[in-house]
């Protein structure tokens, strides 16, 4: 069996690709130590030093800015160099290879490559062909994976409700695009979370999520009746056009987030969302600025994920 | 081999009065992880001090994570301003100093104390910065490859775990 190319000899985790396959052990080891970088933004410094003299490149093939500013922030908080890169409008539009990029900004003494792409396995290509003392953390590919989402959303449901094990957690709208979603299972599934469930219309839900252990739900209610966590997804505004939805009004009308649907699950739910949100398409207002909704911790966890996440790769070798 | 016998809750009794000794006016305990934060634990409620005493992580300051990677470690906790005041730092085993000047560090991202006095349970020598504590209650020699660190049982007794070889 060959090994995952994320962790060393020693299981150490020396690249963030994907949560599929990291031990339960691993994630929680992240979570716990995001818990110690939360605590440092009550200092007067904050900033830690473990990063210090590391240049970590952020290579966004694919446009987000709230990801990378998250990126960003965290690798300052660890005192690392961090030079943004705009690929999407330089080497890549000249027609350089990917594997060309990586070779020229290695040259360049790059410890960490932070990537998102819009092909599934391009962090996997970088990590391959990257000097074994290079790191990388995939900050989103395609439709296949978003790994520190994943673990921010872990994070969160972790302050606020504690034990993975008793959990019931509805995971709503556009499933079959969302590399958000994929990351969330596979993280709900090794922490043991007992109840899944995907919810949306046939054509954004897949039907094999079902090997997955996930419960397919194409009715909101049934779908968040008795959830300790409703996951909403962004409607991703660029797939309306296609033949997969009706209107965004129809959309809102099954499976918007209202609190008149929200009432079916435990009343101390909490909403989360990875942004940006589109109000009135997945999520009312009155929800996503109500008492239930954590979306805007989230936003704060993710920043302490990301400095456990590139902590931990930094601290172990190849 | 070399039996060695150290009685560490007759070594605590010497550190107590030896850290009485070293406590100013508004001083505050603060304990390195994990040792070091028992013995402060302990020390807090016999000197009868009020409130909690510190607990300080050395974590985030080590000068060994390129090799080892991040030490797990519960995160510091300082449940008072440090600002302007004096800091005795409690620690059981001092050796290399390393964890001291990273917790010293740590200290310092927190603010800026009035002084920073070190007192420990055993001084085993071998240091490899210039660090010496304030009190220590015993200066032992011990060859490079044993381990000595504290150990508290359930009723909250210390005691010493010595092993050879890393």
């Amino acid at each position: 069996m060959t090994r995952n190319p994320q962790l060393n000899k020693h299981g150490e985790l020396i690249h963030l690709l994907s949560i599929e396959g990291l031990p339960r052990a691993v994630l929680h080891s992240i979570l716990d130590t995001a818990g110690t970088f939360l605590s440092v933004n009550d200092r007067e410094v904050k900033k830690v030093p473990l990063l210090r003299g590391k240049s970590v490149f952020n290579l966004f093939f694919e446009n987000s800015t709230r990801t990378r500013t998250t990126f960003e922030i965290a690798a300052k908080r660890l005192s690392a160099d961090v030079i943004n890169l705009d690929i999407a409008k330089s080497s890549a539009a000249k027609g350089e290879s990917l594997l060309d990029t990586i070779a020229n900004l290695s040259a360049m003494h790059a410890d960490m490559f932070v990537v998102r792409h819009s092909e599934s396995g391009a962090p996997y290509l970088i990590a391959q062909h990257c000097a074994p003392h290079v790191h990388v953390v995939n900050a989103g590919d395609g439709r296949h994976a978003h790994p520190t989402q994943g673990l921010l959303d872990m994070y969160t449901i972790r302050h606020y409700k504690q034990d993975f094990t008793q959990l019931t957690v509805a995971i709503v709208g556009d499933i079959v695009h969302s590399r958000v979603a994929r990351s969330d299972i596979n993280a709900l599934t090794t922490l043991g979370v007992p109840e899944i469930r995907a919810v949306g219309p046939k054509t954004l839900v897949p039907g094999d999520l079902k090997e997955m252990g996930v419960r397919v739900c194409h009715d909101m209610v049934e779908g968040i009746k008795g959830a300790d966590v409703i996951i909403m997804l962004r409607l991703q505004n660029e797939r309306m056009s296609g033949a997969m939805l009706p209107s965004a009004g129809e959309f809102f009308k099954n499976y918007g987030l209202t609190q008149e649907k929200l009432a079916h699950a435990k009343p101390d739910a909490i909403v989360m969302h990875p942004g940006p949100i589109n109000r009135g398409v997945e999520i009312d207002s009155s929800v996503a600025d109500g008492k239930q909704s954590v979306i805007l911790p989230q936003v704060t966890f993710g920043i302490a994920v990301r400095m456990a996440v590139m902590s931990t790769i930094a601290g172990n070798n190849a | 081999m070399s039996t060695l016998h150290l009685n560490a809750e007759a070594l605590y009794l010497d550190l107590l009065s030896g850290v009485r000794g070293l406590l100013q006016h508004d001083a505050v305990l603060v304990g390195i992880w994990s040792g070091g934060a028992w013995l402060a634990e302990r020390l807090q409620h016999d000197l009868k001090l009020a409130g909690e005493p510190g607990v300080i992580s050395s974590a985030l300051h080590r000068d060994d994570f390129g090799s080892k990677g991040l030490a797990s470690a519960d995160p510091t906790k300082l449940p008072f301003e440090i600002e302007g005041k004096p800091i005795v730092l409690i620690d059981d085993v001092l050796y290399t100093g390393r964890t001291t000047r990273a917790v010293i560090n740590e200290l310092f991202d927190f603010g800026r104390p009035a002084s920073v006095t070190l007192a420990v349970l055993v001084d085993r020598g071998g240091r490899e910065l210039p660090i010496q504590p304030a009190y220590s209650a015993a200066r032992i020699a011990l060859p490079r490859e044993h381990q000595l660190r504290l150990a508290r049982d359930d009723e909250g007794r210390f005691s010493f775990d010595i092993k050879e070889g890393t």
